[in-house]
């Protein structure tokens, strides 16, 4: 049974220039961090990991008391908040707002958020011109195309194919320097953000206590989003939330270290409410757009609403050994590697990708790299429970339940267990240390897929019961 | 009397590699301890568990820990079926449940072999020679999940005429992953391939591990590969001599 799952990773899996690709970002990620965490450096870390755990299960606990309080805030600095069920009503959102302000082109920094949503989709289909001015996202956007990772939408593409991509969409000379790649994408971007008339960001937090937004990037064009264009409209998640200012001092901390190993990210920005009479900058308007889109849903789960603690590092999606060989386009939806395992099928249902749980070796490199201690392993076996459940409820996949109905049955009666096992290992293949094959009817099912990539071990001549018993004791 | 430890030997190394098995009790007895092997013993479960057959795991852990039950010590030569027994058990079986004070009962008795060794018998050379360029590999949930990391490295670094050498890959997953071995076997496969670079990169001609079944995903892809690099359970590096 193949599923589109499986085509798109073997696809990635047969392309040797995009598992290079892959292993080089995701290993340089990598060691980033580990200098940056490094107890020499912080010896505080562990300490913040637990700290901002803390944090981010109180919000998530009271969400409903810190939304309201956040919303008051931005209404009292002169911002407006808009609540939104669905993806389709952040659209209507920010159409409305669009046509009342007669605005034609929007820039865009870059929001996993509003990715979630196909917001540049749903404008564009509504006649509306959205640019991404993350240079990686307008490189994905030029090409049509989903992010690769969390924080490197373009990782899969090397400066190779970004010369093609520039050449074939914006008519330039296959420029396959990178500053100069930079340069054109700045000579394009820049002429968008002075004509914009909306400029929508994602958030990295929302501060409840002093109704800001919190942005950090690298390449000043969020700076620049929210700044020069008369309207900001910022779309967040509603799991965003961190109750004070000062949790930014643990957040902070943690985010651009597990991300891609920065101390602090080029740029941090506190946003919160329209231009003051006496200042010289900043968006007439300001709005916050606050999504909900399924989250509701997680906070039901006791077990799996620590999902919703994620602050988009990517730092599991560098240290996964799995989304290290797949990449970001095998996944089913926009949130890629260990976090978007866990996601999707709490969004979207189990059933979307069954498939997606069981992805995993359950090494548990994600959870120990995870700024703020989500048990991904947990979460997947939990995840691997509900998709049997709901295969249950289906009468789905009947032949694996009976074998493991049997396993329970055999392995639950030591001398049933004893005869089968005796029996097993003499109808097993003949040989000494490992197999390169086995005969034809053996060749199926797990022992094919074994052997397509290893070989197998025969088994033993006599197992360790028999040896034992042999010894006399 | 000499302390008497019970063994659990694990479904893998019962069927597979019996070697591992009888290594662990060799080692245990020339440490003075008295062997006991529960014949009832069949599998901990995790197959089930980590399949999300959860009642399944249920089934299968009950029996385990009935066998269990007497014991003072469980040593396994297993950082993951350890874990399944001391770390899962409790978690499969509701708070009232009789099975989970069990669990619980259990869970502080059940000691990865390394482990056992360091912390209960408190010894870290046990007079074994071996000369060969050897390399350690971390298996996950020794690693991750019980915390496993200096106690094997420490025996092997006593064990005369090894030469001990880091991999720059130690902690990372060898690909196995139970079923997902067969469920996903092309990422499985790179991954094993990812981690026998950096075995190479070492030198080492041995590969150590304390899960045979790190050790069997490992030296199936370094057959296929035709390596001249040899797997060993920790257990049987420590018995010889």
């Amino acid at each position: 049974m193949s599923t589109t799952f499986d085509r798109k990773i073997d696809a990635t899996l047969s392309d040797p220039r995009l598992q290079n690709a892959i292993y080089k970002a995701t290993g340089r990620l990598m060691s980033h961090r580990k200098i940056a965490v490094d107890s020499d450096v912080l010896p505080e870390f562990e300490e913040l990991r637990t700290q901002a755990n803390a944090v981010k299960r109180h919000t998530i606990e009271n969400l409903d008391w810190y939304l309201e309080q956040f919303e008051r805030n931005v209404l009292a600095h002169g911002g407006h908040v808009h609540w939104a069920r669905t993806g389709t009503d952040v659209a209507d959102v920010i159409l409305g707002l669009a046509k009342s302000r007669n605005a034609s082109l929007i820039v865009k920094s870059k929001s996993m958020t509003t990715e979630e949503i196909d917001l540049n989709e749903r404008l564009e289909h509504h006649g509306l011109e959205s640019v991404e001015t993350d240079l990686g996202e307008y490189i994905i956007q030029l090409k049509h195309e989903r992010p690769y990772h969390i924080v490197a939408p373009a990782l899969h593409l090397t400066r190779y194919d970004v010369a093609n991509v520039f050449e074939k969409k914006l008519g330039v000379e296959n420029e396959t320097e990178i500053e100069n790649q930079t340069m054109i994408a700045r000579r394009v971007l820049r002429d968008k953000f002075l004509r914009a008339d909306i400029g929508i960001s994602g958030a990295n937090f929302l501060i409840a206590d002093s109704g800001a937004v919190a942005l950090v990037e690298n390449e000043g064009n969020a700076r620049l989003t929210t700044s020069a264009p008369k309207v900001h409209i910022a779309v967040a998640g509603i799991e965003k939330l961190i109750p004070r200012a000062q949790d930014l001092a643990t957040f902070l901390k943690l985010l651009g270290r597990s991300g891609t190993g920065q101390p602090l990210t080029v740029y941090t920005s506190f946003l919160s409410g329209p231009r003051r009479e006496d200042e010289v900058d900043g968006p007439e308007e300001f709005h916050v757009i606050l999504l909900d889109s399924g989250r509701t849903k997680l906070l039901a789960d006791p077990d799996k609403r620590q999902s919703l603690y994620c602050i988009r590092c990517g730092a599991c999606l560098n240290h996964c050994p799995v989304y290290r060989k797949i990449g970001g386009h095998s996944f089913p939806w926009v949130y890629s590697g260990p976090i978007g395992a866990i996601i999707t099928p709490q969004f979207h249902g189990v059933e979307s990708e069954p498939g997606l749980p069981f992805a995993s070796s359950l090494c548990g490199a994600c959870a120990e790299v995870c700024p703020v201690k989500i048990d991904i392993p947990k979460i997947l076996l939990e995840l691997r429970a509900d998709v049997k459940a709901s295969e249950k409820r289906h009468a789905v996949n009947e032949a694996e339940r009976a074998v493991f109905r049997t396993f329970a049955y055999v392995a639950s009666r030591p001398k049933l267990w004893q005869r089968a096992t005796k029996l097993a290992a003499r109808l097993g293949p003949r040989g000494q240390g490992y197999l390169k094959k086995v005969p034809g009817f053996m060749n199926v099912g797990p022992v094919r897929a074994w052997l397509s990539q290893r070989d197998l071990p025969a088994p033993a001549e006599k197992s360790f019961r028999e040896m034992w018993k042999e010894r006399g004791r | 009397m000499p302390q008497r430890v019970s063994i659990f030997v694990t479904c893998i190394v019962d069927q597979l590699f019996p070697n591992a098995g009888m290594a662990m009790a060799t080692v245990l007895e020339r440490l003075g301890f008295s062997i006991d092997f529960p014949e009832a013993q069949t599998c901990c479960g995790q197959p089930a568990f980590n399949s999300g057959y959860r009642d399944e795991a249920r089934t299968v852990a009950s029996h385990t820990l009935k066998v269990l039950e007497g014991a003072d010590y469980v040593v396994v030569p297993s950082g993951s079926c350890t874990s399944m027994m001391s770390h899962h058990y409790e978690e499969l079986f509701a708070p009232g449940d009789a099975r989970h004070h069990a669990a619980e009962r259990l869970s502080p008795k059940i000691y990865e072999f390394s482990r056992f060794l360091t912390e209960v018998a408190q010894v870290e050379d046990v007079g074994a020679r071996l000369e060969t360029v050897a390399t350690y590999h971390d298996s996950c949930h020794a690693l991750r999940e019980l915390k496993i990391k200096e106690a094997p490295r420490r025996l092997l670094a006593n064990v005369k005429g090894l030469d001990l050498r880091e991999m720059d890959a130690a902690e990372e997953c060898c690909g196995f992953g139970g079923t997902f071995s067969v469920k996903f076997p092309g990422v499985s496969g790179g991954m094993a391939r990812t981690k026998i670079d950096s075995i190479l990169r070492t030198g080492a001609s041995t590969v150590i591990s304390i899960d045979s079944s790190c050790l069997m995903q490992l030296q199936g892809a370094i057959s296929r590969a035709g390596l001249p690099i040899r797997t060993m359970h920790l257990a049987e590096v420590l018995a010889s001599r």
